[in-house]
This record gives structure tokens, C-alpha cells and sequence, in this order.
């Protein structure tokens, strides 16, 4: 237990405004191992967004704790590289600047200013993003930007890497592509990753394990599902896959019968 | 000479080269074509911006040449205005001493005056707009302050600027300071304001020292606000030079305008009001192009 590279435990976060308290998240506990491909997949509204901002660091706990490699999580801090939804790069800075921000800001004093492009044009060649490093965010595609935010991420070498629905704006076929560029950087860097979806397939696919959340408020763990498919995963050779279909169908399950989303959307 | 696209090629050449040079010969041929569809492009672009200001303007001459072509109207016809003010129109730099100078010398000493004034408001408007665009104290303590002295006309302030400052000059550069501040500052500190949650949290995670922020990513996510800022606070001094200068006298245009009202040089002050608003445009236009250019690319992406 007390192993554990990322452990979430007991966290709770509940939102005052005036005399209302709401109560967004219960009783979070999760372990992550390091190289364990995570993701958190739940309706919108039930607060898996919260809870990637608090394991982030950008959002404070109500109760509980998050751990991190032994160490608190109180604030933000490179060591937990957000990707976020709608990439969040800089416009007013080139691809590489917007890169190299974050690699100046990481490793100031460790390397030297040859090395920091080094590895901020090696970062770039990972996302195959490098022929594009002069263009201006406003200049690049959507799945573009979005390789661009994970280039950014990953040049902080991150303990754990959080992406807040990072293909969610994108088209299918982008969405595919970007997917399985971070299969193969996942099992290239061997990094830690939780990843917050609401799409069935992309979970199954990407994760060593899935963590559904029941609807809030008041949110909890309602179940996590192991996925032992062999990896590197071929999408095409999964489509028919039992252990594939198997555990697709039992996260549409979770989301569709037990707990449906009662709201009107 | 007989076939026209045959002109620009060596006559002589082709006609012993026969047939392998006859293929070159319309490329060759098909040249100056381009340049010339160019040049008649180019010249209707600018036919097309040049042409259509100029058809209400002349438009405008022409009615007031007419209203004004009577032995006793009030004001005189362009033509008229032309012929009073040759001298002026054509030597500006003239100086005789004391307040007989020509144009030029006017509008630059009011020039001095705004950019002195606008500068000091400038700096000041976007540290105070800063402030309050950061904390949420100062937005609340400072922002009533500010939304009252705002609507306080230009003018207003100048006899109080003379009282405390004893003398014209400092006065008409207070003025201005005071008139240019106040869109400076709401603008600046709406822009930071707005800046995307994204991009503060991008600082967050990287842990950008607050000087860092500020260069890295408030300046620039702002630069939008408070260059519009800028731009209207360009304009308000323009306004509010020429009525504080025909109050506290001097080399400068607003005086001028009101010295050639008292000595009733009618077409004199019709000349400087087109200057007033020539160099007015000129103004707001360079302010809105060094915005554009160090704004470029912070527009949405």
C-alpha cells in the first residue's frame, strides 16, 4: 500500500458558496504504480475533472491527502505536466518557444542552453512535431496543438502525466492518430499517465486499468476495471478481440445501466 | 514587328533557330503580360481605396463653395480659405519671433505636450491598471475612485492644475495626463482580468516566479486591452490639447486657433482644424499599428 509511486487517498472536495455546500467528490482512494497507464472515465458533471486538478495541484483538497513518490501534493509543480483539454498553448509564442518555456523553466542550472534545445527539439521529433517548431499555435490544426501540449508536458519529464480529455475537440481520425502516438510514447518513456475520457473505446484502448466514477454529486469510485490486453495493442487487431469487447462492453454497462446519467443533457 | 507577341523576343534569332526555339518563344513571349496584368491590378487597388474617400469630399467642397459663394455669408468658401492662407499652407516653419510662427511649429508644441502627457499617462495607466487588474483589493477600493473622477471633463480639471501648478505648462501636460489615464487604466485592468484560467494555470504548473508571469504571459494575454487602452487614450489628448492650449496661451495649436478667432482670421482656423484632424489621424492610426505589431499572434488562436 504504502508502495504505492501515486496514492490518492480518502480525498474528498466539497464547494462552499454562501451557506450551500456542495459536496463534488467521497472518498477518492486510488493507488497508481509507476508505468501505469490510468484513466478515469465518468458522465460530465461527476467530477473527474476535479479530481485530475487535485492530484494536479491546482485545485486544494477539502479532506483526504495525495501523494506523490512519498511526497504531499499541495500545489502545482512540474513533476505532475498537465495536458489540458483545449491545449492551453501560448498564442503569442512559436510551437518551440511555447516548448522551450517549459523545458528553460525545468532545467534552468541542470542543463546547458545547447542541451535545453536538444531536448526541446527532441521532445518535438517525439510528438513528431519538430518540421513545425517556427509556426505560431494559431497556424498549426487542432490535433497539431494538441501534439504540441503533450511535447510540452512531456519536455518536463513529468512524475505523472495528467491529460484532461486531451482528444476530446478533436475529429475521429485525429483522435486515432493522437491515441496511438501516445501508446507508443507510453511504452517508449514508460511514464506514469492518468488520463480523464468519456470515450469508451479510448479508454479500453490506452489503459492498464479503468476507473469509472459514479454520477455526482457527490462522487465516488464506482468501480475499476483491469484490461490484460498485451501490449504494444494494434487497434485494428482489437476490434474483435474477446478481452477487448469484454471490457468494453462492461464499462458501457457501468455508464449506460447502473448508472445512467439522470440530468437532461 | 507584325506579330505583337513576337516584339520583346530577338527577331533575328528566331528566324535562323527555326523550330527548337519556337517553343521558348511564348514563355518568353508571356512575360511582360503578368507584369502588366500586375500594374493594372495594383493600379486598380489603389484606384479602389483612393477613389471612393475622394467622391464625398469633393462632393462636400463643392456644396460648401456654393452655400458660402454669397457676398455676406458668414464663413468663407474653400476657395476663398485657399487664397487667405497661401502662406500658411505653403511655409509652415516660418518664425518671427515671439507667437508669429508658422503651422508646423504650432502643431509641434502641441505634439510635445500630448506626448509628454500621454507617456506619463501611458506608464501610470497600465501600473495602476495592473494593480487592479491583479488584486481584488485595489479593484475594490480604487475602481469607485476612478469610475467618479472619470466622467470629470477635461477642462475641469485645468483651473485646479493651474492653482496647484502656478504656471500654463505643467497644466495642459496634467490635462492631458488625466484625460488619457482613465481608459488606459479600465482597459488594462480588464485585459488582465481576462486573461484565460488556462494560461494561469499553465504558470501554475510551471511555477513561473511572478515577474516571469508578468512577461511571459500577463503582458502579452493583456497587450489586446491595452493597446485599445492606448489607442482611445491617443485620441482624448488630441481632443483635450487644442481646448486647454486656447486657455493657457503659448506656442501651440489650440492657441492659434483661438488668437486667429480674435484677430477673425476665419480661413486661418479653417486650415488648422484640417491639420487638428490630419495629425489626429495620424496619431490614433500609429498607436493602432505599433499595437498590431506587438500584439501579433496574441489574437485567439
Amino acid at each position: 500500500m504504502a508502495s504505492a509511486y501515486l496514492s490518492i487517498e480518502q480525498v474528498g472536495k466539497s464547494y462552499s458558496r454562501g451557506g450551500a455546500t456542495t459536496q463534488v467528490l467521497t472518498d477518492i482512494d486510488l493507488k497508481v504504480d509507476r508505468g501505469e497507464f490510468i484513466s478515469i472515465i465518468g458522465h460530465s458533471g461527476c467530477g473527474k475533472s476535479t479530481l485530475l486538478n487535485i492530484v494536479a495541484g491546482l485545485t486544494p483538497v477539502s479532506t483526504g491527502a495525495v501523494l506523490l513518490d512519498n511526497c504531499e501534493v499541495n500545489a502545482p509543480g512540474p513533476d505532475r505536466a498537465v495536458v489540458f483539454q483545449n491545449h492551453s498553448l501560448l498564442p503569442w509564442l512559436t510551437v518551440y518557444d511555447n516548448v522551450r518555456l517549459a523545458v528553460d523553466k525545468v532545467f534552468r542550472g541542470r542543463k546547458t542552453s545547447a542541451e535545453r534545445h536538444d531536448w526541446t527539439m527532441h521532445n518535438l521529433d517525439l510528438v513528431q512535431m519538430g518540421h513545425a517548431r517556427a509556426k505560431r499555435p494559431s497556424e498549426i490544426s487542432g490535433g497539431m496543438k494538441q501534439r504540441v501540449g503533450i511535447a510540452r508536458a512531456l519536455a518536463m519529464e513529468p512524475k505523472v502525466l495528467l491529460l484532461d480529455e486531451p482528444f476530446g475537440a478533436l475529429d475521429a481520425l485525429t483522435r486515432a492518430h493522437l491515441q496511438d502516438s501516445v501508446m507508443q510514447i507510453h511504452a517508449g518513456l514508460g511514464n506514469t499517465v492518468m488520463m480523464i475520457t468519456h470515450d469508451v473505446d479510448e479508454a479500453v484502448l490506452l489503459s492498464d486499468r479503468i476507473v469509472m466514477m459514479t454520477n455526482g454529486p457527490s462522487a465516488r469510485i464506482g468501480e475499476i476495471l483491469d484490461v490484460p490486453l498485451e501490449r504494444p495493442r494494434r487497434r485494428l487487431d482489437l476490434v474483435a478481440d474477446p478481452i477487448y469487447l469484454r471490457c468494453r462492453a462492461a464499462v458501457l454497462k457501468f455508464l449506460y445501466e447502473r448508472h445512467r446519467f439522470v440530468e437532461a443533457a | 514587328m507584325s506579330v505583337p507577341a513576337r516584339d520583346s523576343v530577338p527577331a533575328p534569332e528566331t528566324r535562323v533557330a527555326a523550330f527548337p526555339k519556337a517553343k521558348v518563344l511564348p514563355i518568353v513571349a508571356a512575360r511582360p503580360k503578368p507584369w502588366r496584368a500586375r500594374f493594372v491590378a495594383v493600379g486598380r487597388a489603389v484606384a479602389g481605396k483612393v477613389v471612393p474617400p475622394l467622391i464625398p469630399l469633393l462632393f462636400l467642397l463643392v456644396v460648401w463653395e456654393l452655400l458660402c459663394a454669397g457676398p455676406d455669408a458668414a464663413l468663407p468658401p474653400p476657395s476663398r480659405v485657399v487664397a487667405d492662407t497661401w502662406e500658411l499652407i505653403t511655409d509652415p516653419f516660418y518664425d518671427r519671433g515671439g507667437l508669429d510662427k508658422g503651422l508646423f511649429w504650432h502643431l509641434f508644441a502641441s505634439l510635445q505636450r500630448v506626448l509628454l502627457g500621454y507617456s506619463l499617462a501611458a506608464i501610470g495607466g497600465v501600473a495602476i491598471g495592473t494593480l487592479i487588474g491583479q488584486s481584488q483589493w485595489a479593484m475594490r477600493s480604487l475602481d469607485p475612485l476612478f469610475q467618479v473622477l472619470r466622467t470629470v471633463p477635461p477642462l475641469a480639471w485645468l483651473p485646479l492644475a493651474l492653482a496647484a501648478f502656478k504656471s500654463g505648462e505643467p497644466s495642459a501636460i496634467f490635462v492631458i495626463f488625466i484625460t488619457a489615464v482613465w481608459p488606459i487604466v479600465i482597459n488594462t485592468a480588464v485585459g488582465i482580468r481576462n486573461i484565460p484560467e488556462d494560461y494561469r494555470n499553465v504558470a501554475r504548473v510551471l511555477q513561473l516566479n511572478p515577474l516571469e508571469y508578468a512577461v511571459k504571459i500577463m503582458i502579452p494575454a493583456a497587450a489586446p486591452y491595452i493597446f485599445t487602452g492606448l489607442r482611445i487614450g491617443i485620441g482624448l489628448s488630441w481632443l483635450a490639447i487644442v481646448a486647454a492650449e486656447m486657455l493657457i496661451g503659448g506656442v501651440g495649436i489650440g492657441f492659434f486657433i483661438w488668437d486667429a478667432w480674435n484677430s477673425s482670421l476665419i480661413s486661418d482656423i479653417i486650415v488648422a482644424l484640417i491639420y487638428v484632424g490630419i495629425i489626429g489621424f495620424f496619431l490614433d492610426r500609429s498607436v493602432a499599428l505599433v499595437g498590431v505589431l506587438v500584439t501579433r499572434g496574441t489574437a485567439t488562436s
